[in-house]
């Protein structure tokens, strides 16, 4: 019963949201940029009228949800925290500071509200169509410049999430270490009971089968990091409110990162039968190995590059398909959809709760695998 | 396109996110976190171990006892018996002892019986000889006398010792 009723009170909060248009609905109330490129694309005589960009909520609603936009907009990063659009069709955003250094012009840094509505400030925008999320530099014609854009080191979306993320688990992993001293040895209690399994789990049951006895230690701080990193990102992903609902672990720049910490901590504690079994496969004729060695070198970089992949396709797949399901309420403009979408998407988070486990746990794992691989046992001297 | 197009931002800060958290976890939680539960366990090893030596040595005493009991039951059974067979040999010789005495009180009884008639046969033979002299001299003395008076005087005799 209980079960139910929960579900009946999420049914209601969305019957709600979808009322109010606040949240997803985002783009279907975007801001003028988009309604100018689509009012440009359909070519419509008040298009002109609209360039200013103020006060046409009314047509802005009425406006053809873009189904592709929407998802895209939730999936990818963003250099300003929206936060929810009120029924007046106001958008309520936080700022984030925007950091550029441009060929041009040197280093900037302003907050990302100065370029709201499609402003320019300094020289820089927002660009349109195939530069669209990302930062340009204009001339005073309005006109591109040619130096290319900006480098764009902006505390955006993601990397404010990423950080508070990274100031919880240091806060966390502080405290633990903290209670420790105090309690010493005594049964684990609060943050202890809460960490203590993840942490012994990943001890016994990751680093030291796949690393080794003797040298696991040295390797649990990176392997805790990444998994304890992966795993509140992408828990903090799941929740669609502020602060939280960014798609870090679902960007490939994140995983890229992740994976390059782990093909380097393998590839500089490779040991001389990891480079032996490059190089010189044993139990291989020499005359292979022209073909040998460029295959075991790509084999080196293979196996982060599919970490990358992996974590970055599956926690994007699975926004992808929980926004999907939130947004067959928008196709079907349809209140009654809401609730089939909502039981869906509940299922979704779900199993995206799982998966956030699950990648977090294949992630580390894979990286002890990999950094055991490169340190095979001695079998001759 | 633009989705698996890392952008240079997002690495930057990443890289130097993770590195500040893998820096606190290496220096400050890691050690804290690794000797304080390698201590703990430890402990338990310690403790299950210690429990595991008591539970040996509880069976060990328990075992002991158990032999002491067996042992403490052999020697009460010993000493029953050994109390059982003391008591019947005392009771047989009480009574072994009693049967002699009551024979010797008897043989003496007799004894002194045996005694006593002899002495009184002897008596009488004594009072018999005196009796017989004194009729004899009686009788000798009467023959000096008349024959009536001679038999009066015997059956007065005669009388006489039929009053003995």
């Amino acid at each position: 019963m209980k079960i139910f009723s929960h579900i009946a009170v999420l049914v209601l909060v969305a019957l709600f949201f979808s009322g109010t248009e606040p949240l997803y609905s985002r783009s279907q109330l975007e801001s003028e940029q988009t309604e100018v490129a689509a009012s440009a694309l359909n070519d419509q005589p008040d298009a002109e009228s609209n360039e200013d960009g103020k006060g046409h909520e009314d047509e802005v609603v009425e406006k053809e949800f873009d189904t592709q936009e929407y998802i895209m907009d939730h999936i990818k990063d963003s250099h300003e925290w929206h936060i929810l659009t009120t029924k007046e069709g106001k958008h309520v955003s936080l700022p984030l500071p925007v950091i550029l250094i441009s060929k041009n012009s040197g280093f900037h840094i302003f907050m990302s509200s100065h370029l709201a509505h499609g402003h320019a400030y300094r020289g820089f925008k927002y660009g349109e169509g195939e530069l669209s999320g990302k930062i340009v530099e204009v001339d005073e014609s309005g006109a591109l410049q040619e130096l290319g854009l900006p480098l764009d080191f902006s505390i955006t979306k993601n990397v404010f999430m990423m950080m508070l993320s990274v100031v919880i688990l240091i806060w966390l992993f502080l405290s633990l270490a903290k209670s420790y001293k105090k309690s010493g040895i005594s049964e684990p209690r609060g943050i202890q009971g809460l960490l203590e399994p993840l942490i012994v789990f990943i001890e016994d049951e990751v680093a030291r089968p796949n690393i080794g006895e003797q040298k696991y230690a040295r390797y649990m701080p990176y392997l805790l990091a990444v998994f304890f990193f992966i795993l509140i990102n992408n828990l903090m992903g799941l929740i669609p409110f502020f602060p939280f609902g960014a798609n870090v672990t679902g960007n490939i720049a994140v995983t890229m990162v992740l994976a390059l910490f782990t093909l380097l901590i393998t590839t500089f504690s490779g040991n001389r039968g990891y480079w032996q079994h490059i190089f010189n496969t044993p139990g291989v004729p020499v005359w292979l190995s022209p073909i040998m060695i460029p295959v075991e070198i790509i084999g080196m970089f293979t196996k982060p590059f599919a970490l990358m992949m992996r974590l970055f396709a599956n926690i994007t797949a699975g926004h992808i398909v929980v926004l999907s399901l939130i947004a067959m309420i928008f196709i079907f403009k349809s209140l009654v959809m809401a609730i089939p979408s909502v039981l869906m998407v509940l299922f979704m988070d779900l199993i995206e709760l799982l998966v956030a486990f699950l990648q977090a746990y294949i992630f580390t794992l894979l990286s002890a695998l990999f950094i055991g691989l490169a340190m095979p046992e001695h079998h001759h001297d | 396109m633009d989705l698996i197009t890392p952008g240079i931002g997002l690495i930057f800060w990443t890289t130097l996110v993770f590195l500040i958290l893998l820096l606190v976890l290496t220096k400050y939680a890691w050690p804290a976190i690794h000797s304080a539960i390698s201590v703990r366990n430890d402990n338990i090893r310690k403790a299950l171990e210690a429990a595991d030596k008591a539970r040996e040595e509880m069976k060990k005493l328990q075992a002991d006892n158990e032999k002491i009991m067996a042992e403490a039951r052999k020697e009460r059974d010993a000493l029953i018996k050994e109390a059982r067979e003391i008591k019947e040999a005392l009771i047989a010789e009480a009574r072994e002892k009693a049967s002699e005495e009551a024979k010797n009180m008897i043989g003496e009884a007799r004894k002194f019986i045996q005694a006593e008639k002899e002495s009184a046969i002897n008596e009488m033979k004594k009072q018999m000889a005196i009796l017989s002299v004194d009729i004899a001299e009686k009788l000798i003395r009467m023959k000096m006398g008349d024959d009536t008076a001679q038999k009066d005087l015997l059956n007065k005799l005669i009388d006489e010792i039929d009053l003995n």
